[in-house]
């Protein structure tokens, strides 16, 4: 269960304000107009801005300091990986950044691998492969950590509609079976739809508590239809 | 469809000339170096350790700037406080301030006279000396560790944010994130900054002409100097003018393959969200204030002492003034001629084609000033006294001088035209004039600007062939200022060194403001 408790985070003279809590295993879509701070939430549930007030828990106790020590795992859109280090390796620093591996856990990275149908692309560099593929070592790195938590900051905005659909069926795959939480920032409805039971809109300063998704699209809050217009 | 033709025809020919015109005049004066001289053979041991000098301080120059310049910007990277913006300009301006005013500065902090040497005086400790190999390694530190830290901290914020945040949830730790991120950005950019580095300290004149000396203190610059205006030996000039010339080719040569860094100005800002801010704050404010430090204390005493001093100033100043403006307006106009006949003739064709510009550029960085100037004194000789044409001689060598840099403003911009709106340009049906004036030229402004400032202020600070071709009657600012120094009347000296900052840095702001202005984005 995450828990944010009247957290304030303040970034510059921008601040947002969350108070609310999230069941373990539930998916939530994180939905609002630009810069309105659905990315310093994440930032926030991250640990790479401390609130300035109020504090956020994990299972009831709260999350350590350091970003690496959080129970969290994370997507962005551009620069998950290294584009320097070989498949393989953007893949095994998710077990251990300094890339000293085990036999054991070297197996399991190749497994791992195979799971996102990648096994053939171990000696490959980022740049040789397709966006897609690309997807798929993020996410290969996100199901070998399994944490229980999971971010995605519009991991998949920039891929076209097929390829965003396999990326979100992969990540369901992980999702499954790692149990885990996750909120994921989105600006399309129909992908909030597909990825999401619940969902969070944030504007004018305040982040709201997790609303069934389906409530949440039949009957906007106001800040929602002004940035939807007449697309459902 | 034939006027197409035409005009690609017209372009191809336009800036081939210049091309043209610009390897004659490198290659002419070296052919006429090559052939006067007695070659290699020559050279007496005494020239041979100015050459063996040369390398070693470049080297030594290049690499303590480079490696001092990693942990500047590095905490300038992470650590945000008032006045970095402003350290950060500061930064920039070693490159635009005449080089004599910066060793003149320098002397008066680390040169005998200077605090650091009364300060140890106080103490019945000895003052420093920086003649010699200590003061020329100084001065190019000076001159190229804010440059460096420049072209560093761009590689710092270049890198996305989101990579380091992504080091740190995996767990990363400090030393691990240097090896997965920044250590990948290090690689692939210290070899080119080095290497820049190396070749301004090789072919740099007025550093040596005004702290270097003697057996172990001597260019290979400087020799040619010595021989050309002390004991009139040309053979021997031509002769050192040739082996300079072999080493900066051979340097240039791998210079092509190694690409040099640019600096575009953008993407200056900190890292916001890295972990290791609070802890490393002692050590990067260290550094900070140190290179502050080192860039304030020689510029500022200058400016006090010249202020104070400024009613001193000869008479001849104002001629010097005079003379010093129009040889800078005349430069920068012939450089700004070349560089936009060259940008416009290639900006839009292949790959091949822009290396050749890229090409160009570095030849320009690798000519020594003095090594065209002998060749063009060996050229003239025969024909005219070649001192009487001090002036346009002058105006021609600095803006080939400037043509790197005006090239490397330009040309991506120009380029950017090209690819962002041809189309329209196209599907418009413009004529080659309307694009010309209606679309490049006034998206062009802001860089147009900053080059023809640059051009100017390095004009302006020039003391390379003008010292070369002098006769006694003839001044500029820094040549004045170097005699002034020569006959140690310093407080003069430094009242010089004022009126010519100010004019540099008053003709770099008018032209850059100038094009700002009319800058629409």
């Amino acid at each position: 269960m995450l828990h944010l408790n009247k957290v304030e985070l303040t970034q510059g003279s921008f601040s947002l304000v969350a108070n609310f809590t999230i069941q373990t295993g539930a998916r939530v879509a994180v939905i609002g107009p630009s810069g309105e701070g659905k990315s310093t939430l994440l930032h926030g549930i991250a640990g790479f801005l401390k609130p300035t007030r109020g504090n956020i828990c994990w299972a009831g106790e709260p999350m350590p300091i350091h970003p690496g020590l959080r129970p969290l795992s994370l997507l962005f859109q551009n620069h998950n990986l290294f584009p320097h280090l070989t498949v393989f390796n953007n893949v095994a620093i998710g077990l251990n950044p300094g890339l000293r591996l085990s036999a054991p856990q070297k197996k399991q990275v190749s497994l791992t691998l195979q799971k996102v149908g990648l096994q053939d692309r171990n000696e490959s560099y980022p740049g040789d492969l397709s966006g897609g593929q690309r997807g798929r070592i993020g996410l290969a790195r996100v199901l070998l950590r399994e944490r229980p938590l999971l971010l995605l900051d519009e991991p998949f905005a920039a891929l076209g509609p097929a390829l965003k659909d396999e990326m979100l069926e992969v990540l369901d795959n992980v999702l499954s079976s790692n149990s885990a939480t996750a909120l994921m920032i989105t600006h399309d409805p129909q992908d909030a739809l597909i990825f999401a039971d619940q969902a969070i809109l944030v504007a004018d300063g305040y982040a709201s508590a997790p609303q069934p998704i389906q409530e949440f699209f039949d009957d906007p809050p106001q800040a929602l239809k002004a940035y939807l217009g007449n697309r459902k | 469809m034939a006027g197409g033709v035409i005009a690609l025809v017209i372009r191809i020919i336009g800036g081939g000339a210049v091309l043209v015109v610009l390897l004659a005049f490198s290659f002419s004066t070296v052919l006429a170096v090559a052939l006067h001289g007695d070659g290699l053979g020559a050279l007496g041991s005494y020239d041979w350790q100015a050459v063996r000098f040369t390398i070693w301080q470049a080297l030594a120059s290049a690499g303590l700037s480079v490696s001092i310049a990693v942990p500047v910007a590095r905490a300038l990277a992470r650590q945000d406080f008032k006045g970095r913006s402003l350290l950060i300009t500061l930064l920039g301006a070693p490159f635009i301030l005449p080089v004599i005013v910066g060793v003149l500065g320098l002397l008066a902090v680390f040169g005998r006279a200077g605090w650091i040497s009364q300060g140890l005086d106080l103490f019945g400790l000895d003052r420093l000396s920086i003649y010699g190999p200590a003061g020329i390694i100084l001065a190019h530190v000076f001159f190229n560790l804010p440059l460096a830290t420049r072209f560093i901290l761009q590689g710092w914020t270049s890198i996305p944010a989101d990579r380091f945040r992504v080091a740190d949830s995996l767990g990363a730790q400090p030393w691990t994130q240097f090896q997965l991120i920044e250590w990948p950005m290090l690689r692939a950019l210290l070899p080119g900054a080095f290497l820049l580095i190396f070749l301004l300290c090789l072919t740099s004149f007025a550093v040596a002409l005004a702290v270097g000396g003697g057996p172990r203190g001597t260019t290979i610059e400087l020799a040619i100097y010595q021989s050309f205006r002390l004991d009139f030996d040309l053979g021997r000039a031509s002769s050192l003018a040739l082996i300079q010339f072999v080493i900066c080719g051979t340097v240039a040569a791998l210079a092509i393959l190694i690409p040099l860094p640019r600096n575009d100005g953008h993407g200056l800002d900190f890292i916001h969200t890295r972990q290791d801010v609070q802890s490393n704050r002692i050590i990067d404010f260290g550094f900070i204030g140190i290179t502050a430090a080192f860039l304030i204390f020689p510029l500022a005493s200058i400016v006090i002492r010249g202020a104070i001093h400024l009613p001193e100033l000869p008479n001849a100043v104002f001629a010097a003034a005079w003379t010093s403006l129009w040889i800078a307006l005349i430069s920068t106009s012939l450089c700004i001629g070349m560089a936009l006949s060259l940008a416009l003739s290639f900006a839009r064709t292949g790959q091949t084609t822009q290396k050749l510009v890229e090409v160009v550029g570095i030849l320009g960085l690798a000519t020594s000033p003095l090594v065209v100037g002998t060749g063009l004194f060996l050229m003239i000789f025969p024909f005219a006294q070649p001192m009487s044409l001090a002036v346009p001689v002058t105006a021609m060598v600095n803006a080939m001088m400037a043509l790197p840099f005006a090239l490397r403003v330009l040309f991506p911009a120009i380029r950017d035209t090209y690819v962002d709106y041809i189309h329209l340009r196209d599907s418009l049906m413009m004529s080659s004039g309307t694009w010309l004036w209606k679309i490049i030229l006034p998206r062009l402004s802001k860089p147009l600007g900053l080059a023809a400032g640059l051009a100017a202020a390095l004009s302006m600070g020039d003391l390379g062939v003008i010292a070369l071709f002098a006769d006694p009657d003839l001044q500029t600012l820094p040549l004045m200022l170097y005699r002034l120094m020569g006959a140690y009347r310093m407080d003069q000296a430094a009242a010089v060194a004022v009126v010519l900052v100010a004019q540099s840095l008053a003709l770099f702001w008018i032209f850059d403001r100038g094009g700002r202005r009319h800058a629409t984005s």
